[in-house]
């Protein structure tokens, strides 16, 4: 018992630490990811079998690796007419190398989950796949979609992958920007996923933000000198360092504004900065840089006491030239309600499709917010359109105290 | 495409209903829900379902009849909706946003299309 426990341990470490290195590295040389994520699981599942009796290997990534590219080559050996064979006899011919040294091809990974030819929709729950290892069902529960059609619609994206022989490659410099930018929009896609999740606190959306940030950090790891994977990664430590301050002790829903700075977390602020002057340096600004700075600029009230409201305006102005996008859009109309009056910020919220907004709850919170401010009418329809769009019921709480509260005004 | 959402509540939700001190908490987030569905634009039917009523099987052509719904449910219908969406996906959005989502459950079905006239 105590050896299986210590292999069944030794196995998740492994496959923790390892995972995306080892499915990069096969699938990268195999030409498809969905078989070498099943020889890896396959070789999981063997170790699980072999080292409680033989003890854990000294290197388990190098037994794990041998163990998968067995199973690849096996594969291939009963389906000739799938497999290359000249791939085959170059797999065979290569040396092992020894683990940790074997190429971290994790770059290439994430670069062919966010390809422009696979659905963006996909690019996030791609690389939680390939990369970290989440099964369909816990992708699907992060994104709301049915387990079984999760499950479908990853396969037949990495049918794509191997049929269109999307080559696992960095990109030349021309095409360097955008491919960042696709990868870095999914990684957010997954730490947004967390941020809304209801509970806020929850043990698996902030497994998720932790996955996210893991994510980006690699990124920045892999390409150190491109500025947005900093901006990134700046941008949901700043997010994060606020989790705790989110909700009150009573698991009540507390606004940016009136937040205890005390609870923010200064040591993630402090990286956050970091990242964000080391970005800087490249003098090339895109959308997460903006948006660390916006955060960067609501994080001033720590030191200040105050929220620089023309500032956060400006950079939404920015940020709405670069990254055009309806949250932007809506947080515009709030900050520069902030500073200039409530009717400022309904005039821009009123610039916004009607279609657009249908089911955005952010929109109608603000709207509420600003058309309470302003002493409408209207606000009283707004709260309760933003209520009954909220998923999370501390929220939907907060907002319906504020109803309750301007209709016994 | 119609999808039709099944609210379902615990026992002690939907006691809710009832309860002075909770009951306008409780109508609070449906009527907020029920507008922003409305507000949507994919309402097609809906409705909230009282708690109390009876239950009917004939068995061996013989009628049976209970008080409410199944004695030992965990969780009770507390009303449906059909809205109009284009998939799964947006109507798992709509069941997250609602209050049944944290106060049990929220079945999503999609709606057969209605057979072939003539």
């Amino acid at each position: 018992m105590h050896a299986e426990d210590a292999a069944r341990g030794a196995a998740e470490r492994v496959a923790r630490g390892a995972y995306g290195r080892l499915v990069a590295y096969l699938a990268y040389r195999w030409g498809d990811v969905a078989a070498a994520e099943d020889a890896l699981a396959d070789a999981l599942v063997r170790a699980l079998t072999a080292w409680p009796a033989a003890g854990v290997p000294d290197s388990p990534e190098a037994w794990l690796m041998t163990a998968a590219k067995n199973r690849l080559l096996e594969a291939a050996r009963h389906a000739r007419v799938r497999a290359d064979p000249a791939v085959a006899v170059l797999f065979e011919e290569e040396a092992m190398p020894e683990a940790p040294d074997f190429p971290d091809d994790r770059l290439q990974l994430l670069f062919v989950c966010a390809h422009p030819s696979i659905d963006a929709a996909l690019h996030t729950p791609l690389m939680l796949q390939t990369v970290l290892g989440f099964d369909a069902a816990r992708i699907g529960e992060a994104f709301l979609v049915a387990p079984a059609s999760m499950g479908q619609r990853l396969s037949r994206a990495k049918a794509k992958l191997r049929e269109a022989r999307i080559p696992f490659e960095v990109p030349g410099r021309d095409e360097l920007a955008p491919r960042i930018d696709a990868v870095c929009a999914a990684i957010y896609a997954a730490y947004g996923r967390a941020w809304e999740d209801p509970s806020g606190r929850d043990a698996g959306s902030g497994e998720l933000a932790g996955e996210a940030i893991y994510l980006a950090r690699l990124l920045v790891h892999l390409a150190p000198g491109e500025p947005e994977p900093r901006g990134l990664l700046a941008l949901m430590l700043h997010c994060e360092a606020r989790r705790d301050a989110r909700r009150s002790d009573e698991g009540e829903y507390v606004p940016l504004s009136a937040q205890d700075t005390a609870r923010w977390s200064a040591p993630m602020l402090d990286e956050a900065e970091a990242q964000l002057s080391e970005a800087a340096i490249a003098h090339r600004p895109g959308r997460f840089q903006l948006e660390a700075a916006i955060q960067s600029a609501h994080a001033q009230r720590r030191l200040t006491g105050e929220t620089p409201w023309p500032a956060i305006a400006l950079l939404y102005r920015a940020l709405a030239a670069v990254a055009p996008s309806i949250g932007a859009q809506v947080a515009h109309a709030a900050a520069e309600a902030e500073c200039r009056g409530p009717d400022a910020g309904l005039a821009l919220l009123d610039a916004v499709a009607p279609e657009r907004v249908a089911d955005y709850q952010p929109y109608w919170a603000v709207r509420a917010h600003l058309a309470a401010q302003a002493g409408r009418a209207d606000a009283a329809d707004a709260y309760r359109r933003a209520a009954g769009l909220a998923e999370d019921p501390a929220i939907r709480r907060f907002l319906q105290r504020r109803l309750d509260a301007i209709c016994t005004e | 495409m119609q999808y039709m959402l099944i609210m379902r509540e615990t026992p002690a939700a939907a006691a809710q209903r009832n309860d002075p001190a909770q009951a306008p908490a409780y109508w609070g987030a449906w009527m907020a829900y029920v507008q922003a569905v409305h507000q949507s634009g994919t309402f097609v039917s809906g409705a909230g379902l009282e708690l109390a009523g009876a239950t009917l099987r004939l068995r061996d052509g013989k009628r049976q009849v209970q008080d409410g719904p199944f004695a030992d449910a965990k969780e009770q219908l507390g009303g449906f909706f059909v809205m109009e969406l284009q998939t799964l996906d947006a109507a798992l959005e709509w069941a997250a946003r609602s209050p049944a989502a944290a106060w049990g459950s929220v079945e999503v079905r999609p709606v057969m299309p209605p057979p072939p006239q003539g």
